[in-house]
């Protein structure tokens, strides 16, 4: 296949990520909107960050006055998953690979970019991520330059009912691998249970929404780390 | 103390961009060390649930369609119903939720 062929399977394959995204990143704006950001800088972000987890946190923190460390320090937990990501795929680019090439591919690891691409056959040709890329992150950038336009005109019921979409996303990442691993089903019912009690009683009272995110992540996903290494099969993810 | 919004957006692509390109650039062979790597692939699941839970019955009208919506969104997730309809279908849930509340 050459690098036309590459690059338009690239683009197809892009289109229901594009579709998913602008739904997605819609009900994003909403929160970016909440924070008091503009539609360009909400759409700016989302062009430059492209991070459901990561941009919500971090919009959630902006709206929240947070310091520019605290940001940092979310933005480094909420995307840790993209190291391990990022790790996988550079085993499936062919070793020749320039620089160039690695970095723009970096740019857009997402889930859903990283998932096509390190499934197709062979080594990963650049110019394919490139289509997916292409194709995929309008939607996500207009999606969120929307979200704050009209999350403004929507009447409350749909601004209310949108709210709930990125947990509706975040509950599709996180649920179908717990069916099959106890362990992880497990360490979600005690991360939603101390999530609670942060909020509801004096437990680590005083602190930000986000340090609560950071330190309930870096302790439980470390004793869990520690409890329950995990098999190789189960990270191949 | 007012922060600036570009500096935000600024640290948010930065910190993104390297998390994403540092390991595709530097390492080229496979984290080996056992817990680092059990601790990466617990990470996302733990913040993503700490953050759903209890934020979730606060982002809407009412906490009680925003508890349905999540009851719906475990059900479905669990069901493998896929991203995207699980997104939509979270909604909808409220929004029938609420006209009957």
């Amino acid at each position: 296949m050459g690098n036309r062929s590459w690059f338009v399977k690239g683009l197809r394959d892009g289109f229901p990520i594009c579709m998913g995204y602008f739904a997605v990143a819609f009900t994003l704006g909403i929160a970016a909107k909440n924070a008091g950001m503009t539609a360009f800088q909400a759409a700016l972000t989302s062009l430059l960050v492209n991070a459901s987890a990561g941009e919500f946190a971090g919009f959630t923190l902006i709206a929240a006055g947070a310091s520019y460390l605290e940001l940092a320090i979310m933005m480094l937990v909420a995307n840790a998953r993209y190291l391990l990501m990022s790790c996988a795929l550079s085993q499936k680019l062919d070793e020749k690979t320039s620089l160039l090439h690695r970095m723009l591919i970096g740019f857009d690891l997402t889930d859903e970019i990283f998932g096509v691409s390190i499934a197709v056959p062979g080594k990963l040709k650049p110019i394919y991520t490139y289509g997916v890329i292409l194709m995929a992150l309008p939607g996500w950038s207009l999606g969120t330059y929307f979200g704050v336009l009209l999350g403004n005109i929507l009447p409350a019921a749909v601004v209310s009912a949108l709210s709930v979409g990125l947990y509706g996303m975040f509950l599709a990442i996180i649920i179908p691998p717990a069916r099959e691993n106890k362990v992880l089903a497990g360490i979600i019912i005690v991360s939603m249970a101390l999530s609670y009690l942060a909020t509801k009683t004096s437990f680590l009272q005083g602190s930000s929404s986000g340090t609560v995110i950071i330190v309930l992540t870096v302790v439980i996903a470390g004793v869990a780390a520690v409890l329950f290494p995990v098999k190789e099969e189960e990270d191949a993810e | 103390m007012q922060n600036n919004i570009w500096i935000y957006i600024l640290i948010m692509a930065v910190v993104t961009y390297l998390i994403r390109v540092l390991p595709l650039t530097l390492i080229r062979r496979e984290i080996k060390n056992k817990t680092i790597r059990s601790f990466l692939f617990y990470v996302p699941y733990v913040t993503l649930a700490v953050m759903t839970f209890p934020s979730i019955l606060e982002a809407t009208a009412s906490p009680w369609s925003g508890a349905l919506a999540l009851v719906v969104g475990i059900v479905l997730a669990w069901k493998k119903a896929g991203l995207f309809a699980v997104s939509v279908l979270a909604c909808v849930t409220v929004f029938v939720a609420e006209r009957f509340l």
